[in-house]
């Protein structure tokens, strides 16, 4: 049976020096606690299913450090690792592959010049491409009636909003229809983050992760406010995600990979032990 | 020491392939080269991609390939590799494959499964095999892949279950070619045994 997918997201910020770190890693007991490659053996040995590696340095002009940091995980850790951050081109899609990654998270970019979907997987192949969703709930449901509007857990209504740039920008596009058309542009694969819960510990956006994983036929990715293990089980009953990304829980050590595999596990959710 | 060749037809990332077969211990090379190839103890065919551009790129080393098979070298396809030793495949209309395990390659139908068919998913072992040494039943191995490949069970070493029963590893008549749907190079440990019992059959 397949499996519900476990996901660590390593947030890497990149330093002039060449040098490069993981945000918010507590662990005490690691050698080098911040290094990403160090990070990325630990989660591969707890059992991970997939790493995500996310440039959040602001500037990509140090895309070098970037690029040393795949090869040298590739080097050592033989799962799935995806790279996301400031992609903007077909020439640094090729470049991180080659590193070593198996996949290109695109966000921005895509929003911006959506022919990059199409070109990206002709020449990959869409098993290689991951186009990031992020999104905020917009509760103007009057005057966008073109929108898919969903009933929200306290019985208000919204459409939800794709927004980019980390997050600042708002774009008026709906996020159920642009996930509609990466899929058929060619992407192979939807990470999904709800802005309104990145950071809160509330739990994944159910509603708009249950409507993309209902509407797609691609796998989704479950990603954003996870703070305990109830939210990743119900990211996959309610929220019927294929897979589940998370960073701080993991991070700050509150709870471990087979911790949540065996809380699923006995819940009746398949997971790789 | 064991000479393994990675065969570039230009399509895929040969790194991860490459990689974890230095870390079983082997010193893998990744040629387009008929000498090369000929001259190795076993061959890796990797694969991404679509099955028409994979057979373009592969015709001018086919009957290099042929000849390494019939002088009974072991030859391992991973994914598309695994996919263009069959018969024939419906990606693309219908096209003919290279032949050398009888079977065909056909698309998941479009039930409530999400195609393509991505992550770990568990194996059923059907026949003894050296490349199965140490692996349990029932297995997790990385898989990613919207075709699938149907074969006879004289063929067929693993199955595995998305909806259908596909074979998730194949075997020819001599028992020399063999191929996996699931990514050994992508497969943690496991896979990383299952290219250490590769490089230890050459």
């Amino acid at each position: 049976m397949l499996t519900k997918r476990i996901i660590p997201c390593l947030d890497v910020i990149l330093d002039d020096t060449g040098g490069s770190v993981v945000k918010g890693v507590e662990f005490i007991d690691l050698k080098k606690a911040g290094d990403p490659v160090e990070l990325a053996k630990r989660y591969n040995e707890q059992g991970a299913d997939e790493l995500v590696f996310l440039d959040i340095t602001a500037s990509h002009e140090k895309r070098d450090t970037m690029i040393d940091v795949i090869e040298r995980t590739a080097d050592e850790v033989f799962i799935p690792l995806t790279v996301g951050g400031g992609i903007n081109s077909i020439s640094n899609i090729r470049q991180i592959l080659r590193a070593g990654a198996d996949k290109v998270a695109i966000n921005t970019t895509a929003v911006k010049n959506p022919e990059i979907i199409r070109e990206s997987a002709d020449i990959f192949g869409s098993q290689c491409i991951v186009i990031a969703i992020d999104c905020k709930r917009n509760y103007d449901v009057n005057t966008n009636n073109d929108k898919t509007v969903m009933q929200l857990e306290d019985g208000k209504l919204a459409w939800y909003e794709v927004v980019i740039y980390g997050g600042r920008k708002r774009t008026g596009i709906d996020a159920v229809k642009w996930a509609t058309q990466v899929q058929e542009m060619g992407a192979g694969e939807v990470l999904l983050t709800s802005m309104d819960r990145d950071g809160t510990y509330d739990g994944f956006d159910i509603p708009i992760t249950k409507k993309l994983s209902e509407t797609l036929d691609v796998p989704i990715i479950a990603s954003g406010g996870v703070g305990n293990l109830k939210h990743i089980y119900e990211g996959f009953t309610k929220g019927k995600a294929d897979a589940a990304l998370a960073a701080s829980i993991f991070h700050f050590g509150e709870y471990t990979i087979p911790q949540v595999k065996k809380y699923l596990s006995e819940k009746g959710i398949a997971v790789r032990n | 020491m064991k000479k393994i060749t990675i065969i570039d037809y230009g399509l895929g990332n040969l790194r991860s392939v490459k990689k974890g077969l230095e870390f079983v211990g082997s010193h893998p090379k990744i040629s387009s080269k008929p000498c090369e190839i000929i001259n190795s103890d076993g061959l890796i065919l990797p694969g991404v991609g679509a099955f028409s551009d994979a057979m373009n790129n592969i015709q001018s080393l086919r009957s290099t390939i042929n000849d390494f098979i019939d002088m009974g070298r072991p030859v391992l396809g991973i994914c598309l590799g695994q996919q263009l030793i069959m018969t024939c495949s419906e990606e693309g209309g219908d096209i003919e494959g290279l032949n050398i395990i009888p079977g065909s390659v056909r698309k998941f139908p479009c039930n409530n499964l999400k195609v393509p068919h991505m992550g770990w998913n568990s194996i059923k072992i059907i026949h003894d095999h050296p490349l199965f040494r140490g692996i349990e039943n029932g297995e997790y191995l990385y898989f990613v892949h919207s075709y699938y490949v149907k074969t006879d069970i004289k063929h067929s070493l693993a199955s595995c279950d998305y909806g259908l029963d596909f074979s998730a590893s194949v075997i020819s008549e001599k028992g020399n070619v063999i191929g996996t749907q699931f990514h050994p190079e992508k497969s943690g440990d496991a896979g990383l045994k299952i290219l250490k019992n590769f490089v230890d059959m050459c």
